[in-house]
């Protein structure tokens, strides 16, 4: 028996009759390898365990984690979770624990990414880093290898490991910076070199930059720029609690967007990252959230689908009680046009490589604000003619997406970085038809 | 503990290291948050563990378990040094570290009221309270509050020789209410967006006067719905003391971090318009601007005994009648820019790496009053409580948005305004500064989740701030 199956026995066993009960347990490790001025500064790594636990008590529901797993305290754990249970007012919104029910059979794991060494991690660094000629190189590789047990007193039970592999980075001129991502399941995949490549060319291409005029500009978004899009709608639109309170933009059934926008969510997809059932023990299934630009369904937990009178749907998360379930694997549909064809496309815009700081002004009509970062490029006629420099953006998420606004989607959709992390969507370059600039960085 | 941390330092310096140091940190939490009079959740967390920080040529290496025993302390070492020495395959120059006192000592956050001994039925009947008091309130959707403690006990152990035990506690909370019309939502905040925190006891959440105060923030909030839109211009603003405290966070204290200067944090957070050869002569704002990082400021959010390189806490001046002089700085981004380190080194955790973070960065008061500087405004607007916060890498370009503001017209509070914003440039904007309140309105404001570093981390830290005035800012800039 494995030590988070073990504890999850354990913790059960403790709760005995006493209280319905939910228990994630978790063990593994996470290594980040830092750099920065070109040479690595910083260099971390943490093995441990943690143990959550849910109790209901006659409908009094509480919460506790710890990471002091010893035999001898979690008698004391499990008694303090209980008893602060039973202090607490009926939650009339309780909507019980998972029933007993088949997990997909996923697993997104490369052993030798669980056990990855600094060695490894810094090869990859001095890969990106040697990229550059005379620049400045900063970023990340990180490693992480986790294994989770669920178990609740229903008798539904899961378990999964994961494992992730991300570089990320930028080379800076004196002037300009560029940026590359890549992550994968597994540490063998990232390239460090390529990575290190495309921000050094970037870097180099945007060193003599100019100050656009504000305003509205057709634009073609790099995936790590349209991940930020995935992620805001999902976590601000596409959640149960946010729909269920008045706060989402989400319309069922109703032409929300333009009918080349396809997005889901989908651990079971080979290129995704994480594991097929959500901390209540819910598994996880594909969720279309929008199909040819019509809005589908919204993420559930075990609450939310309760009150609105479906099944959930796999995507609770920690701090659910307070935001609201949210998909953690996003997928938007490519097309089948080169990110060259799509500039090809543009008589005039801006070519984006990230977006930076962004925060919602409004959730009900998802007007965000942000900047652009590492590689903000003009496009005329057709081709790449100049850098510009970053700029501020306030925008409609939704309105961005609309009917008759996007022009294209790339054929080159992958795992890219975003506002809220890496890995948590899969996506590809995106030619919009406008974007609202609303001033320029530095004044 | 200090056997722990001790055979975590041991165990790194007999794998190599020059210099090693070690927390463990055994800390709990509690949340309880509240919708619409009913329980949302009630979290307890513990957590307990060793970090360790080992120095081999140009690189940290770090290493945390949650094992709390010897023989797991002594390796966890022994990983810290062998991660540090893996960093050479990328190497730079050999890392430099500043010298402070060795101090063995003790410290504790004075408090009135343990909060993890408060009835827990006395911490839910308030925020039951405030949100039925607000949902009387037509109009009001949703209604929430929460309450969060913290206590947190950290002994640190240096191969230097340092010996530290701190025990610091910390209280927090607030409520809003949530307005929703056709196709927006307005929301109130109190004491301020995300709540206010602060170091003590559960005094911390008395002294707010919660439910004197949910019935006028929900009709606020409801009245929004209806208010006339902020109109694009430039204009005189006026700033409520916690949006002005979010705006020192933003825009000086993270732009003053000497990690950030020095390019340690150019892929994540960014860097800083700051120079270091400037020091002592940018003209970072108007003479009116005086700004300190103080890390003793009774009951402030960034108050403790000592950081966690064993530094002592202290005040540092930033600015100073409008020039920049100062930095948030560690031991050894210090010893590279040849200051004095300046006791601003912490870690999330005991399994984070500990680095520069803000104490409590906080603008001095002035001389006048809120009620004077209105008086005094003739044609302006009066923004309170922060509703969103974005800011350029260099830390120069922000836009912020409010949750309420006033029109001002010939020295009185007019119109209600819905979804404003104003934007700026930092030194531009700090050198329009031209009215600040005194400290009767001067509040140590705290900020709980201020993010930094990869892995992410988060700090919390003050920021001291009375209301303010800056002359022609561009405001209601809209998508």
């Amino acid at each position: 028996m494995s030590r988070e199956s073990h504890l999850a026995e354990q913790i059960l066993d403790l709760v005995g009759d006493r209280a319905e009960a939910e228990v994630v347990a978790s063990t593994g490790n996470l290594a980040l390898t830092r750099f920065a001025n070109s040479f690595i500064h910083q260099n971390v790594a943490e093995d441990g365990e943690a143990v959550s636990l849910r109790v209901a008590v006659d409908g009094r529901v509480a919460s506790a984690k710890t990471t002091v797993t010893g035999a001898d305290t979690l008698a004391a754990f499990v008694d303090g979770a209980l008893e602060t249970a039973s202090m607490q007012p009926v939650d009339e919104d309780w909507p019980g624990l998972a029933q007993p029910s088949r997990v997909p059979a996923v697993e997104h794991v490369d052993e030798a990414t669980y056990d990855a060494s600094p060695e490894a991690r810094a090869a990859i660094v001095k890969d990106f880093v040697d990229a550059g000629r005379g620049t400045l190189a900063a970023g990340y590789c990180q490693t992480e290898g986790r294994s989770s047990v669920f178990a609740n007193s229903a008798g539904q039970t899961a378990s999964g490991r994961q494992t992730s592999a991300i570089i990320d980075g930028i080379h800076q001129t004196g002037t300009s910076a560029g940026t590359g991502h890549a992550a994968s399941v597994a540490i063998g995949d990232l390239d460090g070199g390529t990575v290190g490549r495309l921000a050094f060319q970037r870097a180099i291409d945007s060193a003599t930059p100019f100050d656009t005029k504000p305003g509205e500009h057709e634009v073609i978004l790099a995936p790590d720029a349209v991940g930020t899009l995935a992620i805001f709608l999902a976590f601000y639109g596409f959640n149960g609690k946010m729909l269920e309170e008045g706060q989402s933009f989400v319309d069922l059934g109703t032409q929300q967007f333009d009918d080349r926008f396809q997005l889901w969510d989908d651990v079971t997809d080979p290129r995704a990252l994480g594991i097929p059932f959500d901390s209540e023990g819910t598994p996880k299934r594909r969720l279309d959230l929008v199909a040819d630009g019509i809005t589908r369904s919204v993420a559930h937990n075990r609450k939310t689908a309760k009150k609105a009178g479906v099944e959930p749907n796999g995507n609770n998360v920690p701090g659910a009680e307070g935001w609201g379930p949210i998909p953690t694997n996003l997928f938007i549909g490519g097309g089948d046009r080169s990110v060259g064809d799509l500039i090809a496309g543009v008589e005039r815009g801006i070519y984006v490589s990230t977006f930076n700081y962004c925060r919602i002004l409004d959730p009900k009509t998802m007007v965000v604000t942000g900047l652009t970062r590492n590689g903000t490029f003009m496009i005329e006629n057709g081709r790449i003619t100049d850098a510009v420099t970053n700029m501020r953006f306030t925008q409609s998420f939704v309105d961005a997406l609309g009917s008759g606004r996007i022009l294209g989607l790339g054929d080159d959709a992958r795992l890219a970085d975003a506002e809220f992390g890496p890995g948590i969507t899969f996506v590809p370059t995106m030619h919009l038809a406008s974007w609202n600039f609303t001033g320029g960085a530095e004044g | 503990m200090f056997e722990y941390a001790t055979a975590a330092v041991e165990g790194a310096l007999a794998a190599g290291a020059a210099y090693a140091d070690a927390r463990v940190v055994v800390s709990k939490q509690e949340s309880i948050d509240v919708q619409n009079q009913a329980v949302q959740s009630l979290d307890r967390t513990e957590q307990a563990g060793v970090g360790v920080r080992a120095l081999i040529g140009s690189s940290w290496g770090f290493f945390a378990t949650a094992d709390l025993s010897r023989r797991a302390a002594s390796a966890a070492g022994e990983r810290a040094a062998a991660i540090a020495r893996a960093s050479a395959v990328v190497p730079g120059d050999p890392m430099q570290f500043a010298d402070v006192d060795v101090i063995q000592e003790t410290y504790e956050t004075p408090y009135v009221e343990d909060p993890f001994t408060v009835p827990m039925s006395e911490k839910v009947d308030l925020l039951v309270g405030v949100t039925k008091t607000m949902q009387e309130v037509k109009g009001i959707a949703i209604a929430t509050g929460s309450l969060t403690f913290f206590d947190t006990n950290k002994w640190f152990v240096s191969s230097q020789g340092h010996r530290i035990h701190q025990h610091l506690i910390e209280s927090g909370g607030g409520f809003d209410a949530t307005a929703l019309g056709d196709r927006e939502s307005q929301r109130r905040s109190y004491p301020q967006s995300f709540g206010q925190y602060e170091t003590g006891g559960y005094e911390a959440i008395r002294t707010w006067d919660y439910a004197g105060n949910a019935g006028r923030i929900a009709e606020e909030a409801a009245a929004l719905l209806t208010a006339d839109e902020m109109e694009e211009r430039e204009t005189d603003l006026i700033l409520e003391g916690s949006q002005l405290a979010l705006q020192i966070h933003e825009s000086v204290g993270h732009a003053i971090e000497l990690d950030r200067i020095l390019g340690w944090e150019a892929a994540f957070a960014g860097t800083s318009h700051l120079q270091l050869p400037k020091l002592g002569t940018f003209q970072f704002g108007s003479e009116l601007m005086n700004v300190t990082a103080d890390a003793t400021l009774p009951g402030a959010l960034g108050t403790f005994g000592y950081d966690d390189e064993g530094t002592r806490a202290q005040r540092v001046d930033i600015v100073k009648d409008g020039i920049w002089v100062g930095v948030l700085s560690g031991r050894d981004s210090a010893a590279i820019a040849g200051l004095p380190p300046g006791g601003m080194v912490r870690g999330d955790g005991y399994n984070r790496l500990p680095m520069v973070r803000m104490t409590n960065v906080g603008l001095l008061p002035g001389d006048s009053s809120l009620d004077e500087i209105v008086a005094d405004t003739k044609d302006g607007v009066y923004m309170a409580t922060n509703r969103s916060w974005s800011i350029d890498d260099k830390r120069l370009n922000f836009q912020f948005g409010t949750e309420i503001a006033w029109e001002v017209k010939n020295g009185k509070l007019g119109r209600m305004l819905k979804n404003p914003t104003y934007t700026g440039i930092g030194p531009v904007f700090w050198g329009s500064l031209d009215r600040l309140a005194g400290g009767d309105e001067w509040i140590h404001w705290g900020t709980p989740n201020c993010g930094k570093g990869q892995p992410m981390q988060v700090a919390h830290t003050g920021h001291s701030a009375a209301p303010g005035r800056f002359k022609d800012v561009r405001v209601g800039v809209r998508g």
